[in-house]
């Protein structure tokens, strides 16, 4: 049998190990990153420009890491980063499809295109946080918890020095010991279930735990962190509103009960100079959409036990088929790459296990840290919910309430709610779950994600300019560094 | 207070900042090699540099280019994310208004 030829797209952690697996399944790998170096969001690293000698200081699970990341030093794999896939096209029936790659800066001007015809295409793209809208959340001070921890770990950027931490999931924790890590003041860690929520969701099929242990202590630290910084940690709360005149100056904190409807009289203000939040997370479905992959009804890319998609020679891996961490995206993705590559079930029947245990992981962290259907309450008639166009909780419920408007594109026309810069990637949830409850409907469906044909931002020039059909010997390799 | 670097001397990591200079609106702000250009704007302490359509101000929102809320002009290169660039010594950057365009 021929090479098989596998493109991986992400270098996080299923990205990488999905490329370790193929290549040591005898496949050729090209893997395909935005950033300059590999990690992804959980093993972000530091510019190489910085020269750090302790880069290992800020992360976890450092060794697994380094040796997974000398598979991009593998004869049979090139590496490609900084580089960006801006579409995907459906070629023959029964094969992946094309992959449409711009080299160069981010967003930059003049990049080169290549293109790829792989034998089979691996989706490790992760995902983002996703946000609730609530009055003043557009205000500057205002971040993600993904935004406050990467400038930390990836740049030594502290977003301010009295934080406030709020939404709900484990995930609030290590973006606390990351920001205390560098020195700024967190003053609370806010989430927003209560005890028994979480407690529920975790101590249910306990069995399923033990599986999860190397995560389970990961978090534990994070709570020792805590304790050891004093940085008070609460349930039950919620930030429903910031405030201040051109920047986040102070916000309101508020006891929720289990549906996060706001128990009167229970308001306080708090100063601060930065708010970080995070409601949970989106995964990014352009390309996995644009390869035409079913969605599971919680809206992550649908797999089987081998991490294959719907549709023919994609696999897909980690966070964007639902989130449980670092090590089930691992598994995921060795799972993936080896698949991918064409090798035999048997050699991987302990990964395909850690999967699984990694899917049944993520159940229970789904279940444990939902998001309360009351937070709409927290929204007032002027509160943004879409961030680019500035449309208001308002103008979305009358468009919504209009007899005309049962095509949710209607809505989105009629306010431009999801037309901006983010298409939809920030506020599309958000927007159809409001759409639903404006029309008494008693359950939100699912946003119909945005199809981008173009996934990320293209100029026309580059449009315009040939691509070249890329062998994977066609870039010279970068060299990763040593750090 | 603002948004800010790790002083050096504090940082366990071990830096070795190599100063840099990019132009912001005309204006010089100091930047280290490595540092994306909102990581720049931060630690130069600015929260906002770009306005929506109704004229009110943006910064950096979700960090790693999903929100375009950081929107700059570079080298005369409009609607770049500001997350997601690295700086250059002498980059000129021009900030960016949605209330203008319309």
């Amino acid at each position: 049998m021929a090479v098989r030829q596998v493109a991986v797209v992400g270098a996080g952690p299923a990205g990488l190990a999905a490329a370790e697996a193929a290549l040591s399944a005898g496949a050729t790998v090209t893997v395909i990153e935005s950033a300059e170096q590999p990690g992804g969001q959980y093993h972000r690293m530091l510019p190489r420009a910085y020269q750090a000698t302790h880069p290992q200081r800020l992360q976890h699970h450092w060794r697994a890491f380094e040796r997974r990341r000398r598979a991009l030093l593998h004869p049979d794999c090139t590496w490609w980063p900084e580089c960006t896939v801006w579409a995907l096209e459906q070629a023959e029936p029964g094969m992946p499809p094309r992959v449409h790659v711009l080299d160069g800066s981010v967003d930059g001007t003049g990049r080169p295109r290549r293109v790829l015809e792989p034998d089979a295409l691996v989706l490790a793209t992760g995902v983002h946080d996703r946000v609730l809208p609530f009055p003043g959340w557009e205000l500057p001070g205002v971040f993600t918890a993904g935004a406050a921890q990467a400038l930390a770990k990836g740049e030594r950027v502290v977003v301010g020095d009295r934080v406030v931490i709020a939404g709900t999931g484990p995930f609030l924790l290590p973006v606390a010991a990351s920001l205390t890590e560098a020195g700024a003041g967190v003053l609370a860690v806010l989430e927003a279930n209560r005890p028994a929520t979480v407690l529920r969701g975790w101590a249910s099929r306990p069995w399923e735990l033990a599986a999860q242990v190397g995560k389970a202590a990961e978090l534990a630290e994070y709570v020792v962190g805590q304790v050891r910084h004093k940085v008070p940690y609460a349930m039950g709360q919620a930030v429903i509103e910031a405030r201040g005149d051109g920047r986040v100056e102070e916000v309101v904190i508020a006891r929720v009960d289990p549906d996060w409807s706001v128990i009167a009289g229970s308001e306080r203000t708090l100063a601060v100079d930065a708010l970080c939040v995070s409601h949970g997370f989106s995964p990014q479905l352009e390309l996995p959409m644009a390869a035409g992959c079913a969605l599971t009804a919680a809206g992550f890319v649908e797999v089987d036990e081998d991490q294959r998609c719907s549709a023919p020679g994609v696999y897909a891996a980690g966070e964007i088929t639902g989130i449980a961490g670092a090590p089930a995206a691992v598994a995921e993705g060795t799972v993936a790459g080896w698949f991918a590559a064409g090798g035999a079930p048997a050699a991987v029947s302990a990964a395909r296990r850690r999967a699984a245990a990694g899917r049944a992981f993520a159940r229970r962290l789904a279940r444990a840290h939902p998001i309360g259907t009351a937070w709409p309450d927290w929204l007032r008639e002027q509160t943004v919910v879409c961030r680019c166009e500035e449309t208001t909780y308002a103008a979305l419920c009358r468009a919504a309430g209009a007899p005309t408007r049962e095509d949710p594109r209607a809505v989105r026309l009629a306010t431009r709610a999801g037309l901006g810069p983010c298409q939809a990637r920030i506020c599309g949830q958000t927007v159809t779950e409001i759409t639903a409850r404006a029309r008494e409907q008693a359950d939100a469906p699912r946003a119909e994600p945005h199809r981008r044909p173009i996934a990320q931002p293209i100029r026309l020039g580059e449009l315009a300019a040939p691509a070249a059909q890329a062998g994977p010997s066609d870039r010279p390799n970068m060299k990763e560094s040593e750090s | 207070m603002s948004p800010h670097l790790v002083p050096v001397e504090h940082d366990s990591v071990g830096r070795n900042d190599r100063p840099l200079q990019i132009t912001v609106d005309g204006e010089p702000v100091p930047g280290i090699v490595g540092q994306s250009l909102a990581g720049v704007l931060l630690a130069d302490g600015r929260l906002s540099w770009r306005r929506g359509p109704s004229g009110a101000p943006r910064g950096v929102f979700c960090g790693i280019g999903a929100c375009f809320d950081c929107l700059i002009t570079v080298n005369g290169v409009r609607d770049v994310r500001a997350c997601r660039r690295r700086a250059a010594d002498g980059d000129v950057v021009e900030t960016q208004r949605r209330d203008e365009e319309r």
